[in-house]
């Protein structure tokens, strides 16, 4: 089985190195190929990215459906009504108006057609703690929110086993994914990197730099455990089976809460993953989870990226 | 060439848009199809086989302290049944409710309240946990449900335990729930007399309402009137083995 990513990567055969350009041949000098193509992403790992691209949209969505149906968050064992920590509550005025009230640890936001109460499909507004355009389905509808929840929570298991099993096998994790001690002394310029848009070429463009190592390690070791974790320690029967998780996260409103807060954090991260994807060469990207083919601009070359980008 | 850019923006983020729309209306037309639920239905049975197989038998759902006990332990569902008979059963604090037991058993027979708080009894105090999210915690006394079936000896071909109850919704519909004899014969499982020290209010599901620690609320049913042995659920309601089953929810209600 072919690795995602080698230390030196695989230039490809079958594609040949791109024509010298009209500016260099009318240098006449030899030029090196200004661009090389790796085999970057194995099977396992791009059928495992997609089948999570299917799962976390179904099921952060429709754990948005279960929430609206109690849409406040607590602390503990237990759901104290007058203790909340997050509660999107609906207020009803006396003209007949309808308006969304937000409150966070004691601070309320009016938070109208956002949080609270927003409008359907329609256009009417309704009682509704994350609006219809967030859920599976659109409308409140528990049980068929749980159904789609608990579908793709099992493929999501399943898939995140086996891609684990694939990476600690095939060294996928230690080779590509955990940052190494000199990663991190390269923190500093890799954020600066980030923020300038200035993306690696070469051989650093061959493998992760160390913000996209923090980032899919804290996935799949950090959010991916714990979203699991403190789903299954809402459940009553295996906290029969495992107390110590009740005794882990602090009780089963506290699981609760947490698994909100993991659920959040996962959008962040597809959040900057798609913008990173998008302004880092998106045709690209796309094509080495695809087909597993990676285009690698040389260093001194300006990446010709732009104008299929 | 800025120009462009911005085009290529609002180009990404209208497109972004309209597959979202479609995402979503996707998502809602096969929420309402016929073989897409029964598809992602089909995970019950897994969550089931696997939460009983890493769950022991005889697991017992955590038992919390007095002090850890809610001050308002919410109501939920029907918190007054809409049923003359029941009506009148509760003018008269229930002294002439009797509880039958009869299907699948040797020996049918009927127990008045009295007669349960005769029987050997388990207080606990645990957390019920609602299909919502919320959970509560309250102490509980009741019979164990073991204890009426040791009584009635259950005949071999019985599989489920169904609980009749006195709740109507608006359609006349009323309420009922069952379990299989793995959780009947846990010793949590109560036919519950008591909350908090306190007779049962109606509220609450009196004369008698099952707990099932480790389960959903939904799946304990509130006002028992008659309970029955049966191989099969498929006849009774809408086949499904309970009220909120027949509304699309889980029966094996574990998460």
């Amino acid at each position: 089985m072919p690795d995602s990513m080698n230390d030196e990567p695989i230039i490809s055969s079958s594609v040949p190195a791109a024509p010298p350009d009209t500016e260099s041949m009318s240098l006449a000098q030899p030029q090196p190929p200004a661009v090389r193509w790796i085999y970057r992403h194995a099977v396992p790992v791009r059928l495992a990215h997609w089948i999570n691209v299917l799962c976390l949209p179904i099921l952060i969505m429709s754990g948005l459906q279960i929430f609206n149906a109690h849409p406040a968050l607590y602390l503990g064992e237990r759901s104290d009504r007058d203790r909340p920590i997050l509660l999107l509550d609906t207020v009803y005025s006396e003209s007949g108006g309808i308006r969304g009230i937000t409150t966070v640890f004691g601070y309320s936001f009016d938070t109208t057609g956002w949080l609270g109460a927003s409008r359907d499909s329609t256009g009417q507004i309704h009682r509704r703690g994350f609006p219809a355009w967030a859920t599976i389905p659109s409308y409140q509808w528990l049980a068929m929110g749980r159904r789609w929840h608990f579908f793709f929570a099992w493929l999501f298991v399943i898939n995140g086993l086996l891609f684990g099993l694939y990476s600690f096998l095939s060294r996928h994790f230690d080779r590509d994914l955990v940052p190494l001690p000199k990663d991190l002394r390269g923190i500093g310029r890799a954020v600066r990197d980030h923020f300038l848009f200035r993306h690696p070429k070469g051989d650093e463009a061959a493998r992760y730099n160390v913000l996209q190592k923090i980032a899919y390690t804290g996935v799949v070791f950090v959010l991916g455990p714990l979203i699991i974790l403190t789903g299954m320690t809402m459940s009553p029967s295996l906290d029969a089976g495992f107390p110590d998780l009740l005794t882990l996260f602090g009780g089963r409103q506290s699981a609760r809460t947490i698994h909100f807060i993991v659920c959040f954090s996962f959008v962040g991260f597809i959040g900057i993953h798609l913008f990173m994807v998008a302004v880092s060469g998106l045709w690209n990207n796309l094509r080495s989870m695809l087909v597993g083919r990676y285009r690698i601009a040389e260093v001194g070359v300006e990446p010709h990226d732009q104008e299929t980008n | 060439m800025i120009k462009k850019r911005i085009d290529r923006r609002r180009f990404m983020i209208r497109a972004a848009q309209a597959a979202g729309l479609i995402f979503l209306a996707g998502c809602d037309k096969l929420s309402q199809s016929e073989w897409f639920p029964r598809l992602l239905g089909s995970a019950e049975g897994l969550t089931q086989r696997v939460q009983r197989m890493v769950t022991p038998r005889k697991a017992m759902a955590r038992e919390y302290n007095e002090a850890d006990r809610s001050v308002v332990f919410p109501t939920n569902g029907n918190v007054d049944p809409a049923n003359p008979d029941y009506q009148a059963l509760a003018r008269n604090d229930f002294a002439d409710w009797k509880l039958t037991v009869s299907g699948l058993v040797e020996r049918p027979a009927e127990f008045s309240l009295s007669d349960l708080r005769h029987l050997p009894f388990r207080t606990q105090i645990t957390r019920h946990d609602c299909v919502e999210g919320w959970s509560a915690i309250a102490k509980w006394k009741g019979v164990p449900l073991k204890e009426l079936l040791d009584r009635v000896r259950p005949l071999p071909s019985a599989r489920y335990v169904v609980f009749y109850c006195a709740d109507p919704d608006e359609t006349g519909q009323t309420y009922y729930e069952s379990i299989d004899f793995e959780d009947a014969n846990h010793p949590q499982t109560i036919l519950a007399y008591e909350i908090n020290g306190q007779v049962l209010p109606i509220a609450h599901g009196a004369p008698i309402r099952l707990r099932l620690e480790r389960q959903l609320g939904y799946k304990m049913a509130k006002y028992v009137m008659r309970i029955e042995l049966v191989e099969s659920f498929k006849t009774i309601g809408g086949g499904n083995g309970g009220y909120w089953e027949d509304q699309g929810y889980e029966w094996y209600a574990g998460i």
